[in-house]
């Protein structure tokens, strides 16, 4: 063996050395995919999921590689989506409650891989671990101010799916909105989809020519907001992210979902091998669910919104405090009380007294 | 029930029928010289694109409107040239043009979502416009609504009262025949794509540009489908698909309406009507149809010519 072949032999071996103890100083980025249901481009759901992955990008910065993969309808296709991810990433953010299924499947499978799905509720495996926010605590703020701001005494809802989330946000504004006044009456009008921009469009047209002077969404376009700041007199409010740019005139402030430090905190706790299945449900206080600045509103009422927001960060008022009656007349909370999060708040399938719509069933 | 809310109403009915007008009227005209060209969808979301983007960067509704017609063009052209020139098969290459449209338009329309647009506003004709009632009922619309009644009688008027009309009819039912006289039929055929694909492209516009002045990725949220239905209600009638497209617009708005005003319906089955209806009057219309045997589809819809000479 010639000396020039033994030293090459040599180096190279050093290399190996050098590049094991890199690896093992500097462990392989996380690899973390997003599965949304909508375009990143809605401005609403999924673009709040987008920022929230934003988010963790910037926190982490190389020690974490994105994956997104956006419009996966909650059918097939989303299990063999889920599934081709599984195959190379550590943790799987699956951002609608319509990958509930193909999530537990998948996760079945893939016992190495964490999976988070947002807004679901099941967790048959420990790879699984639900997240949600308290949207409900957004809801009461936005229904004061509605309730201060109208002037028809009118507030058309436009809701996407009859489903626990949807019906909470819409008993917890109108509850809000009768608070400060009583004469408050809530339209409320199903479209059954949660991204149609004409669609939404035509459901706040159809509320402001019977009265409503106040739009509130539970859909992820920004067509509601530019469709209130194309008639006089009327305001709205932005869903999910900050709307403000679409109605410049009729905003008075937008509900933002902001996932980016939980997402923060979970792809952390990933690299540092603490991950463990949980279920999360922040709100207000925690900043899961934060506000777009308040504007084209008189002060005291902003004042009103401001101190709301302050009552639920101290934890100190719950948007569902009795006593509240069901639709139909039965006493639902007493003086005072307030609901479990299970079964109660979870699976909320009822209209509270005093809202006039036929709940869809 | 007020005027107000009557007259509310009814414009709700034309902003939502309108584009499915637009789409229907051209593949109508598609449809009658034997091509079946799925990627309506596609060609409209293009439109819709186009639309917004030479709007938001001129301001001008009539390049807009323009812009969105060539777009919808330019995309129906590589449908054309695919059938008509490399003769594949109809159905594949009109579902790959919905897949590419959709694909393409959320591609370049990235950076346009967070921007929004003034909607073309509705006509104000001095006088006739304030009259009571009938002013907002019949001058008061957007000037792209007449242009969709416009074009329907423009089809009804070239089908039935042209010669190239006539020629294309017969090339529509039997393409070996007129071939065998002379006529080029595949000329025929890649101008009916054309304007297919203008008209759904305006339709496409009248969305971003009239209902919302927003742009969004599937904001056609499968309008384009809807409009391939309604030319099989037409059968392939031009003035009919005003009648679907109002039916279905219809039914649509007042849905809505009937939810805001709870009435004692299931929202489920509220917002199911319009595509009910869509599928009953189908269904009807089938039966009918055969029991009459009076056909009323082109013969030729769909299948490829191949030239022997």
């Amino acid at each position: 063996m010639s000396s020039r072949r033994l030293t090459s032999i040599l180096k190279f071996s050093l290399l190996s050395l050098m590049l094991a103890f890199t690896n093992s100083a500097f462990a392989d980025p996380v690899k973390a995919a997003f599965i949304y249901i909508g375009p990143t481009g809605d401005h609403g759901w999924t673009y709040a999921h987008d920022q929230g992955a934003n988010h963790l990008q910037d926190q982490l910065g190389d020690d974490v590689v994105i994956t997104r993969i956006e419009s996966v309808a909650e059918n097939s296709d989303s299990e063999r989506v889920i599934t081709s991810l599984a195959r190379k990433n550590d943790v799987i953010f699956t951002t609608s409650f319509g990958y509930m299924e193909p999530t537990i499947k998948v996760a079945a499978r893939y016992p190495d891989v964490k999976f988070e799905h947002a807004t679901g509720y099941k967790r048959p495996t420990d790879n699984i671990s639900t997240y949600s926010a308290r949207f409900y605590e957004g809801r009461h703020v936005i229904g004061k101010i509605a309730g201060r701001m109208t002037n028809t005494n009118v507030i058309g809802y436009i809701a996407s799916f009859p489903i626990p989330e949807v019906i909470r946000g819409i008993n917890s504004a109108f509850l809000a909105a009768r608070s400060v006044n009583p004469d408050i009456q809530i339209k409320i009008v199903w479209v059954y989809t949660w991204y149609d921009p004409g669609k939404e469009a035509d459901a706040a047209r159809a509320l402001i020519a019977q009265g409503a002077d106040i739009i509130m969404q539970h859909t992820d376009s920004t067509a509601p907001m530019t469709v209130a700041e194309e008639e006089d007199g009327v305001r709205a409010f932005g869903q999910a992210s900050d709307m403000s740019a679409w109605g410049p005139s009729a905003h008075l402030t937008s509900i933002i979902n902001n996932w980016g430090p939980y997402y923060a905190d979970r792809v952390k706790a990933i690299r540092d091998g603490t991950w463990t299945s949980a279920d999360t449900f922040d709100g207000v206080e925690q900043g899961m669910v934060t506000f777009a600045p308040m504007q084209n509103m008189p002060d005291d009422v902003k004042l009103e919104a401001e101190m709301t927001i302050l009552d639920l960060e101290f934890g100190d008022v719950h948007p569902f405090t009795g006593p509240i009656n069901r639709q139909d007349g039965s006493v639902w909370l007493a003086e005072g009380e307030t609901p479990p999060m299970f079964p109660d708040i979870i699976t909320m399938d009822f209209y509270v007294e005093g809202i006039d719509s036929k709940y869809p069933n | 029930m007020n005027e107000g809310l009557i007259i509310a109403i009814i414009i709700g009915i034309s902003i939502a029928s309108v584009p499915l007008i637009f789409a229907a009227i051209g593949e109508l005209l598609v449809e009658r010289s034997g091509v079946l060209n799925l990627g309506v969808e596609g060609m409209m979301i293009v439109g819709a694109l186009a639309g917004f983007v030479v709007e938001f960067h001129t301001g001008s509704s009539f390049l807009a409107v323009l812009a969105a017609l060539l777009a919808g063009m330019a995309i129906a052209s590589i449908f054309a040239f695919l059938t008509q020139i490399l003769l594949t098969n109809h159905v594949a290459t009109g579902l790959a043009l919905t897949l590419f449209g959709l694909g393409i338009a959320a591609f370049v329309g990235r950076s346009y979502t967070e921007e929004n647009i003034e909607l073309i506003s509705a006509l104000h004709i001095p006088v006739l416009s304030d009259l009571p009632i009938i002013g907002p009922l019949l001058f008061s619309y957007n000037p792209l609504v007449y242009l969709a009644f416009f074009m329907v009688f423009l089809v009804w008027w070239f089908l039935f009262k042209t010669k190239q009309g006539l020629i294309l009819r017969a090339i529509g039912d039997n393409h070996d025949a007129a071939h065998a006289i002379g006529h080029n039929v595949v000329r025929y055929r890649v101008l009916a794509i054309l304007f297919g694909g203008a008209m759904a492209g305006i339709g496409g516009a009248f969305l971003s540009l009239v209902q919302v002045p927003i742009w969004g990725e599937d904001m056609t949220a499968g309008r384009g489908w809807i409009a391939l239905a309604l030319v099989v209600f037409s059968s392939w009638q031009p003035f009919k698909v005003i009648l679907g497209a109002l039916i279905f617009g219809g039914i649509t708005i007042l849905q809505l309406h009937a939810q805001g005003f709870d009435v004692r319906i299931s929202a489920q089955y509220l917002s199911m009507l319009p595509y009910l209806a869509t599928i009953v009057i189908l269904v009807t219309l089938r039966m009918r149809v055969k029991n009459k045997t009076n056909r009323t589809m082109p013969n030729c819809l769909g299948r490829i010519f191949h030239s022997t000479s």
